[in-house]
């Protein structure tokens, strides 16, 4: 039986205006099957929030360049809770802090923030895709 | 000669217009009371003797009616999220012709069945997820609706995923279901819902609001008469086949009640760097600012304009401008009748289309991050538009029409990020024939356009 295509929600969170990395996501999850909604740049919290809501998004997928994303992503787990998306599956990626940090550190941190998987810098696609199949339940 | 009678059932007065489209030019127009208690046909009547007190007896080959008579086409729209879906809905609506009394988000509370009960609309446009999205609170919603009961239509247009489901939950209702106004996220599609109301409009309202007695007189084409004003500035702005339009425009109709504004224009960004946000804006807009009126609304113009500025407008005391607001509150039939109150009268218009004009047009913000400089737009850019169109009592009926309505240019001092138009042409409506040239529009184009170039004409009292 054809599973329905999971719905994935991505953008750049705040002032970030990093446009690449986030075409190439979608390029890469939409050929991995998913339906992606793709906010683009300079996202806010509400908006990611908004977008799900409307689309019953299964994840939203956070990314980050510029450095600031600790404070961008502080308390979007709470507004999830708020509106009513309390089991969405919430991945941040990419520079998601200032300078060189054990990656190890910086996920602890945005677990105890709420999301579910966090990614360093150079991650590809590929693991993304993987970790979604696994957290989403998605049968190859 | 080939007359054509043009008919607008407004609340208050039965307006009629004739025309000649053989040599397309404007006879007459005239009007009398609404008589919807008794029988429509009796104010129309008298509105025709006027007319041909004025034009001589007329032969016309046809008439067409628009109305917004007992209560014009009253709406209540829902949607899910506030800026997604319950916006399309209410975009949709509006751009109907609709008077939008509400329009709710999230799933209906038992407090919004009491009220939706209580204002029992003509038409209930539900909506609610985007294709193969959120389908919980939009069968939630039906189900609230259901247990309302009623006898008007509803009209689904929300997540098709649930069209079907929707319909079962609301059996023995009127249910229309149409195309989602948002199928995709961020992708408005509001005009097979607009066609649905339009219909509906036709086959049940103008019988439910005792129009029907007129239809007989009449050759066709009952439609709200915002939707009339639409067509005709549609019309006015793109042209036909032979005639070229004016171009982009934004149209102001300043009434008792209500301000409305239409804009007919793309309205992108200048820059095309900028980067856009929220929904994406339909060609022809309309807005509808319930607050904002010169006589019912007189207190919102005041709210949201400041009693003081008022004041300053008008050249008087703070105490007489509040005196004179009071007396056309308390009396809203009142016209101006000396300096003073005229003054006040001009000064509220004047901040009526300001407020107006800046909740219709977009808005551009300057944002510094890491990349520099980043230019983000949220709805229409107007500052191109170069012509402006106006209408209604406080406007056509004073020698100021240029001064009052040139409060709707960009002001970088007072709000550097609106996108109101830079400057324009002011057009002004003198003898009110828009929204019978809209209607004159379904048949006649060529004639209803070159009546117009004849008859809305240029003011430079401003400059």
């Amino acid at each position: 039986m054809e599973q329905k295509k999971k719905t994935l929600v991505i953008g750049v969170i705040g002032a970030d205006v990093h446009a690449v990395g986030n075409q190439i996501l979608y390029h890469a999850f939409s050929d991995a099957g998913f339906n992606v909604i793709n906010l683009g740049v300079m996202v806010s919290q509400e908006e990611f929030i908004a977008a799900a809501i409307e689309t019953n998004a299964d994840a939203i997928i956070v990314s980050s360049l510029y450095g600031q994303g600790e404070l961008d992503c502080r308390g979007l787990r709470e507004k999830c809770d708020e509106a009513g998306l309390e089991n969405i599956l919430l991945y941040v990626g990419g520079n998601i802090v200032i300078g060189k940090q054990p990656f190890d550190e910086v996920e602890k941190r945005f677990k105890a923030m709420g999301f579910d998987r966090s990614f360093p810098p150079g991650t590809p696609p590929e693991v993304d895709i993987e970790a979604l199949k696994e957290d989403l339940h998605v049968e190859d | 000669m080939d007359p054509v009678l043009l008919i607008d059932f407004g609340s208050t007065y039965t307006k009629v217009t004739a025309v000649d489209i053989d040599e397309p030019r404007l006879l007459g127009t005239a009007n009398s009371y609404t008589t919807v208690q008794t029988d429509i046909n009796n104010g129309l009547a008298d509105a025709l003797i006027k007319l041909e007190q004025t034009t001589g007896r007329l032969d016309f080959s046809a008439r067409y009616a628009a109305s917004s008579a007992a209560g014009g086409l009253r709406m209540l729209a829902s949607g899910l999220v506030p800026e997604l879906t319950a916006e399309a809905a209410k975009t949709a609506s509006l751009g109907a012709g609709a008077k939008v009394l509400k329009t709710y988000a999230f799933k209906l509370t038992e407090d919004d069945a009491e009220e939706i009960a209580r204002l029992s609309p003509d038409i209930f446009l539900l909506c609610g997820g985007t294709d193969g999205g959120n389908t919980d609170t939009v069968i939630h919603n039906a189900k609230v609706l259901h247990k309302i009961g009623g006898s008007y239509p509803i009209i689904y247009a929300g997540n098709r995923n649930a069209a079907r489901e929707c319909e079962r939950i609301l059996e023995g209702r009127e249910v229309h279901i149409t195309e989602n106004v948002m199928p995709a996220f961020g992708k408005l599609n509001i005009e097979p819902t607009q066609k649905e109301i339009r219909e509906v409009f036709l086959a049940r309202i103008v019988q439910a609001k005792g129009l029907t007695q007129a239809s007989e007189l009449i050759s066709g084409i009952m439609m709200p008469t915002p939707s009339a004003v639409m067509a005709a500035m549609k019309l006015l702005a793109e042209g036909t086949k032979t005639q070229r339009g004016i171009g982009d425009l934004v149209a102001v109709d300043v009434g008792g009640a209500t301000t409305d504004i239409y804009s007919v224009c793309e309205g992108l960004p200048d820059d095309p760097r900028t980067s856009l946000k929220g929904l994406p804006e339909p060609y022809v807009k309309r807005t509808v600012e319930g607050d904002i009126g010169m006589r019912y609304s007189i207190r919102g113009i005041v709210d949201a304009a400041g009693l003081d500025r008022v004041a300053k407008i008008a050249g008087l005391g703070v105490e007489r401008t509040a005196e004179i607001i009071d007396m056309f509150a308390n009396n809203t039939e009142l016209l101006p009748t000396d300096g003073e109150t005229r003054a006040v009268d001009e000064a509220l218009a004047s901040m009526a289309v300001r407020v107006a004009v800046k909740r219709h047009a977009g808005r551009l913000e300057e944002m510094f991050g890491i990349g520099g400089l980043k230019l983000v737009q949220t709805g229409k850019n107007l500052k191109n538009v170069d012509k402006v169109i106006v209408t209604g009592g406080s406007l056509i009926h004073t020698e100021h029409t240029g001064r009052i309505a040139s409060y709707c240019f960009y002001d970088e001092e007072e709000d550097p990020e609106s996108l109101r138009p830079e400057k324009a042409d002011i057009l002004v409506d003198r003898r009110y024939i828009i929204a019978a040239m809209g209607l004159l529009s379904e048949h006649h184009p060529e004639a209803a356009l070159k009546i117009m170039k004849q008859e809305l004409v240029k003011d430079d009292s401003a400059k």
